[in-house]
């Protein structure tokens, strides 16, 4: 169905999920993935075509409510339990500007 | 240990006075405190808090108000449930000492019925594996053998239930993370039909495939606590528009002239004394007056692929936010990025960035439609395949587990060894359908084997009817 997965396309997947993986931990990592991918084609075999795919078991779709004020979380609380917080906002890193 | 206590039968004696809630309450915190160094089914016991609500629930029983059909029975809880101001840490270091700003609806219908959190129970990181061996805080022990798992990934909730420490539980069920260690364990446990108790709260692992449920030692007990969580939430956008499930007042209905299929094209896999178990529940079900019947459901035997590309890219999406900025734990860097690469490499553990990298493999460009879009038109296949074999019985029975529980160890070396217990539980998570283990005599070395009843959706009432037949004449 899909060509081996190699070391490189673990990197990537890595990279895109936002995990650093150790040289072993890549070795391991695309040995598991690859034995893991080698079971799911059993699936392989089945004839799909016309099926229609199921992401969720309810006949529910765009459920909506009223538009009307409701009680939201205490921001106190809310602030209080992240990991760095500066005037009633969360404070992170730089995210631009570093490379230049 | 002490003998069997049902939530029924104390909450009967609270709500009569006979006896008080701060006594069971500290009773059954006396107990974990005295025994769970051994088994850690618990990562944080809410001794002050329980014994606050405790002292609230007597005061409303001496003032003459009824605390609702839980009163004062203590429950423990699945430490992937928010409770506010109690830590909830999904047995992951990634939510450090984080204390959830909000109750999990399922917590606050239980207050409302009256019961009493006394806690919050060990699992795999983030609901992910089915030996509770994948914890940050160490593996939970099966309280029938301590060198053995308790099963997972909701393992805690089940030994504090076997250990009894509390008649009641709470677990998740995404692939059978409930029927498993129930299974193994040597208790009941209940997966309800998706949509009918909220997630709201629950930290979500596969959204379409989460769902809460009770562990308790008799069928009666676990229909109870189904019918208290369960209703229409306004807060989930996936919880079905109905009432509560009403389940106990047909639990002794008995079940002449139910049709019982046996699945005929079931995978193979589970160990002889797990079969002959299931053979004799069937048996007993005809004596009782049920009609046995062969059914077919071809698609059974895909649904671990299927899972397992459906769950993990789920899984990859909900996960993307323990990136440090908004709660739990941040491991600092110089830039943002850098600073989520170090806090999700540091906090979350081996089994977690596996099912991670699977998730984000199966949804990247280029194979989003070879496996997950496949593993959806499967998903459909096999909800097909349960609804014709349901054109011709009612319910179903297979075994819960392959396996009674295993030792320490056996699986952890090979993933794919392990997601295989979960063989015969994760269709019905696939489907959306109820399912729920009851124990039925015991296996190999004398431990526990669960049989599974499987019913169609919404159809709890009568998947309790087999499983309380089952209680009955079980060996």
């Amino acid at each position: 169905m899909s060509p081996p997965l190699t070391r490189d396309d673990v990197a990537k997947v890595a990279r895109l999920a936002r995990l650093e993986l150790t040289d072993d931990e890549l070795d391991s990592a695309t040995a598991e993935l690859t034995k893991m991918l080698a079971h799911f084609a059993d699936i392989d075999a089945l004839d799909l075509d016309g099926v229609e795919p199921m992401n969720n078991p309810t006949h529910l779709a765009n459920v909506m409510r009223d538009d009307v004020e409701g009680a939201t979380l205490d921001r106190d609380e809310v602030l209080g339990e992240a990991p760095s917080v500066e005037e009633e906002r969360f404070r992170v890193p730089p995210i631009i500007g570093l490379d230049e | 240990m002490t003998a069997p206590t049902t939530a029924i039968d104390l909450a009967a004696s609270v709500r009569s006075g006979e006896t008080t809630c701060a006594a069971v309450v500290d009773e059954a915190i006396a107990e974990i405190e005295a025994r769970d160094g051994e088994i850690h089914a618990f990562n944080h016991v809410a001794a002050d808090e329980a014994r606050s609500r405790a002292a609230e629930i007597d005061a409303m029983v001496a003032d003459g108000v009824d605390p609702g059909p839980l009163a004062g029975v203590p429950v423990a809880l699945k430490d992937n449930m928010c409770t506010r101001g109690v830590p909830t840490t999904c047995s992951s270091k990634i939510l450090g000492d984080w204390r959830p700003p909000y109750d999990a609806t399922v917590v606050t219908r239980l207050r409302e019925a009256g019961a009493v959190v006394v806690g919050k129970t060990n699992l795999d990181e983030f609901a992910m594996g089915s030996s509770t061996e994948n914890s940050a805080f160490g593996p939970t022990r099966n309280p029938l053998d301590t060198s053995r798992v308790p099963g997972g990934s909701s393992g805690g909730s089940a030994a504090a239930v076997a250990a009894r420490y509390v008649p009641l539980s709470f677990g998740s069920d995404t692939g059978g993370s409930i029927r498993q260690p129930a299974a193994l364990c040597g208790v009941v446990g209940v997966k309800p039909t998706y949509g009918a108790v909220s997630r709201l709260g629950l930290i979500a692992f596969a959204s379409s495939l989460d769902q809460i449920g009770p562990f308790t030692h008799t069928v009666a007990d676990a229909a109870l606590a189904t019918e208290a969580i369960s209703g229409h939430d306004p807060g989930d956008s996936t919880s079905i528009e109905r009432g509560p499930l009403d389940i106990s007042r047909q639990l002794d209905v008995g079940v002449a002239g139910l049709r019982v299929g046996r699945i005929t094209d079931l995978p193979t896999g589970a160990d002889p004394d797990v079969v002959e178990r299931l053979d004799e529940a069937f048996e007993a079900l005809a004596v009782a007056g049920a009609e046995i019947v062969d059914v077919e459901v071809p698609a059974f035997t895909y649904g671990l692929t299927a899972y397992y590309l459906v769950a993990p890219a789920e899984a990859s999406s909900n996960l993307a936010r323990f990136d440090g900025v908004r709660f739990g734990a941040r491991v600092n860097a110089a830039d943002t990025n850098a600073m989520y690469m170090a806090t999700r490499s540091e906090g979350f553990g081996a089994e977690v960035k596996r099912r991670i990298m699977l998730g984000t493999y199966a949804l990247s460009a280029g194979y989003y439609d070879a496996y997950y879009g496949r593993a959806l038109k499967v998903r459909r296949r096999i909800a097909d395949d349960f609804a014709s074999a349901y054109a011709s019985c009612d319910v179903m029975l297979t075994p819960t587990s392959p396996s009674v529980a295993f030792e320490f160890g056996s699986k952890t070396d090979d993933p794919l060894a392990m997601y295989l217990c979960d063989t015969y539980t994760i269709p019905s998570n696939l489907s959306g359908d109820p399912g729920m283990s009851v124990p039925f005599g015991t296996g190999e070395h004398g431990l526990p084997v669960g049989v599974q009843v499987l019913a169609p959706a919404l159809e709890e009432a009568r998947m309790f009817r087999v499983a309380a037949e089952l209680e009955r004449s079980a060996p």
